[in-house]
């Protein structure tokens, strides 16, 4: 009841001055748009109802669907595939040591130009989209993931042998709950790249999806599209991230 | 003030909610005070709150209730001149060397070139630290870092020194080699010292009184006067009178382990309470 | 080198010779990937004719602009945040969503605003930049360890020394992971905008040889790209290890 009162002021402190963030956006947003005439920029209602005429438009729904499943199997390739070779590298100490430095080095460099590549081996269907999404997310998974296992402390598993816990039960009681939020961060950045990767894709060279929407949009000069399509993009890449930015605070709290 | 050097009236420190977590009321009230010239030692249970009292007594926190009054005048949020602090961790900079640390504060000062040379010269070799002027604080280890930001400290020349376990990290044996360091440093300087110490023999060693802390919140549950001579060294160790010192000390002290032990273990009561 | 580094490199080696062979003997076929010799013999050939030497300009002019404002402008925009922590703490969910929102879907707007050119490369790239260096200059502020801080006031230090003796000395390591992610995200911003909609530069040039099937070109112009940003990651990485050692992180 106490700390009730104590926490509630702060908490409305908080709403409102991210209300006033988010007025602030709007507020320079408009003004941009009101300074740059409609050749430019739109403001932020007509393109919010722009958004919602465009969602209503059922030519609109095959690209929606295709830019979705190319990002939900390139982030499950990514997201699997790295917590596979993380947990292989990571276990296995000398591995690890070999291709740590070959994962950072792939981290660092500019996968954007490797695009065309990718368009070689996997022709331009969705295929290229899924790899090149996969591509950009399954690096930071691995790196996470190998770390995470590595620092396990050797002493918390002695501790449990000594504790008479079976190799089995180290794991789920162990290894599991000491890893876990290493690898949640590791998956929100995945996710994150993933998504740009896919975008990234979308845009370079598609017949299909959202980013193909916006290439046609830019070609015709259409600036309400271009706005209303960016802006669907950054609110669903915006609450992809605060729910696994939620979950991930959660998670490290704890140490 | 004639015979106060610093001084606390009423003094308490109370740690605001966070989160979930209740108030801490780490020290006091407690009024005491330290003469000029004096070496005054603290031990305590750990967590009893010596660091909140250092912290207090070199203007670094201002109390939540109550005064200190360093030389004549109330402290007033900042660290006054003429205070110097050595703390519980290494405060050495990664990113300067041994000379360099240890010239740092009077570099800020607008000392002299020749000067500064002269002090920090005088203060490396008094701390053993002569060889090592052009090394990082990385190439040292714990203790020798201690001694940098002791020779630190010294450079400049504070008339009151307030040091928080600076031997914590040693060995027992360099741990009495240290204290008959700090007891020249001391007799050269005319500094008065106050040492926060968790090692009775040490404080029964070095001091002219002992001030005993109760478990948190903490106030001294007794003031104990040693009667040491002023050229004192280790050897006073084999005295019989230390020994009795070291086990008023003792005596007084265990009690208060236990409560402390016991604040950090009351929840675990119902987990004997199970067993029972 | 120990004996992971050495088993690296055979690693390494081996992955680029079985390239080589899979390409000499057909099993990936040249109109996917060509063998990696002629890689090295296209980086060869484009960097001796001096033939991307224009492009090349035009890349480096946007990525070294962008790189620098995102540095500098990052770097104040942290300290400003770092002092503030109200607006900080607002500000919060902006900053952990910042690299979740696809950049690019914006790049024709800058190119309405600014115009064809290096203009909307520049702005593209640094703001691509910008945030990783105000993330690291938190982080940096963040991480100066209270002891320092403590020590600073009992020195009497007044707010300017205390940052520029103290804060911003310790906060150093930081500041360089920034500046190198600065870079990486700069030169990302300015190839992939070239990629899209430009009519020079490195992005472009790498994509007009994939438009044109010069496949040996492509992948010659794509390991310049990569051996550029190796160079300068490895440069700044360099000066970090040798920075760590001093200070005992490493
Ligand atoms: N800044 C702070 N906020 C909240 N609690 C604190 C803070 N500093 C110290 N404490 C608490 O005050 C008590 C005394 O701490 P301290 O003075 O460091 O003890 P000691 O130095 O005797 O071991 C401890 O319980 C500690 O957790
Ligand atoms: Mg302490």
């Amino acid at each position: 009841m106490r700390s009730n009162e104590a926490i509630q002021p702060s908490v409305l402190l908080r709403w409102g001055d991210g209300l006033l963030v988010l007025l602030a956006i709007i507020a320079s947003w408009q003004a941009l748009a009101l300074w740059g005439g409609s050749d430019v920029m739109t403001t932020p209602i007509e393109t919010v109802r722009h958004a919602v005429q465009l969602t209503g438009q059922s030519r609109f729904w095959p690209h929606f669907r295709e830019t979705a499943t190319a990002y939900s199997v390139a982030a499950i390739v990514a997201v699997l595939g790295g917590l596979l070779m993380g947990i292989a590298l990571g276990a296995h100490r000398l591995t690890g040591e070999v291709f740590e430095p070959i994962f950072v080095a792939l981290y660092s460099i500019p996968k954007v130009t490797l695009y065309p590549v990718v368009l070689l081996l996997f022709g331009l269907g969705i295929e290229a989209k899924i790899a090149f999404g996969a591509m950009h997310g399954i690096i930071p998974v691995t790196i996470f993931t190998l770390n995470a296992v590595r620092q396990v402390n050797r002493t918390w598993l002695r501790a449990g042998r000594a504790m008479g816990l079976s190799p089995a039960q180290s794991i789920l009681h162990i290894v599991v709950p000491a890893t876990i939020p290493e690898i949640v961060s590791g998956i929100r950045i995945g996710l994150s790249l993933a998504l740009l990767g896919t975008m990234l894709g979308e845009l370079f060279a598609s017949k299909r999806g959202l980013g193909f929407l916006l290439m046609s949009a830019i070609d015709v000069h259409d600036v309400r599209t271009i706005m209303a399509i960016a802006l669907l993009i950054s609110i669903f890449a915006w609450a992809m991230n605060a729910a696994m930015l939620a979950i991930d605070r959660r998670l490290h709290q704890r140490i | 003030m004639t015979n106060e050097h610093v001084s606390f009236r009423d003094v308490e420190q109370v740690f605001p909610a966070r989160g979930k977590q209740d108030p801490v009321h780490a020290l006091g009230p407690i009024s005491f005070a330290i003469r000029p010239g004096e070496f005054f030692s603290v031990v305590g249970p750990s967590g009893c709150g010596k660091s909140t009292m250092l912290d207090v007594m070199s203007g670094l926190t201002r109390p939540t209730r109550g005064q200190v009054i360093f030389e004549g005048s109330p402290l007033d949020g900042t660290v006054p001149d003429g205070i110097g602090v050595v703390f519980q961790e290494d405060a050495s900079f990664p990113w300067l060397t041994v000379w360099d640390n240890v010239a740092f504060g009077l570099r800020r000062r607008g000392v002299d070139a020749a000067e500064i040379r002269r002090r920090v010269d005088y203060a490396l070799s008094f701390m053993g630290l002569a060889a090592f002027t052009k090394a990082y604080p990385s190439q040292l280890s714990g203790g020798m870092r201690q001694r940098v930001c002791i020779a630190r400290t010294l450079v400049m020349q504070p008339r009151l020194i307030l040091l928080d376990e600076p031997f914590g990290a040693l060995d027992q044996q360099t741990r009495l080699l240290m204290g008959d360091e700090l007891l020249r440093l001391w007799r050269e300087t005319g500094a008065t010292i106050m040492l926060i110490t968790h090692a009775l023999d040490e404080a029964n060693l070095l001091s002219d009184r002992i001030g005993v802390m109760s478990a948190r919140p903490g106030t001294f549950i007794s003031i104990v006067e040693t009667g040491w001579a002023k050229d004192r060294d280790s050897t006073l160790a084999e005295l019989p009178e230390f020994g009795a010192v070291s086990s008023r000390l003792w005596a007084l002290l265990r009690s208060e382990s236990m409560r402390a032990m016991g604040q950090h273990a009351a929840s675990r009561s119902s987990l004997a309470g199970k067993a029972a | 080198m120990g004996k992971a580094g050495l088993i690296r490199i055979a690693v390494i080696l081996a992955a680029v010779l079985a390239l080589e062979i899979a390409c000499r003997t057909g099993a990936v076929p040249p109109s996917a990937v060509v063998p990696p010799s002629a890689m090295l013999a296209s980086v060869y050939e484009i960097l001796t004719t001096g033939e991307i030497a224009h492009d090349l300009r035009l890349t480096l002019t946007a990525v070294v602009i962008a790189t620098i404002i995102a540095i500098v402008g990052g770097f104040f925009a942290g300290l400003i945040i770092h002092g503030l922590p109200r607006l900080r703490r607002t500000l919060a969910p902006l900053l952990a969503a910042y690299y979740a929102i696809p950049h690019l879907a914006f790049y024709p707007l800058l190119i309405v605003v600014f115009g064809l050119g290096l203009g909307p490369l520049i702005v593209l790239a640094s703001l691509l930049g910008i945030m990783a260096m105000i993330i690291a200059t938190l982080d940096g502020l963040d991480h100066v360890p209270r002891v320092l801080l403590r020590t600073a006031a009992v020195l009497r230090l007044n707010r300017w020394s205390e940052m520029m003796l103290v804060r911003l000395p310790a906060a150093f390591p930081h500041l360089l992971s920034g500046i190198k992610l600065a870079f990486s995200y700069a030169f990302i911003g300015v190839v992939a905008g070239e990629f899209i909609l430009s009519t020079a530069g490195l992005g472009h040039a790498i994509s007009f040889a994939y438009d044109n099937f010069q496949n040996r070109r492509m992948y010659g112009l794509i390991l310049i790209a990569i051996g550029l940003v190796t160079l300068v990651n490895t440069t700044l990485l360099v000066g970090e290890r040798r920075l760590l050692t001093r200070r005992g992180m490493r």
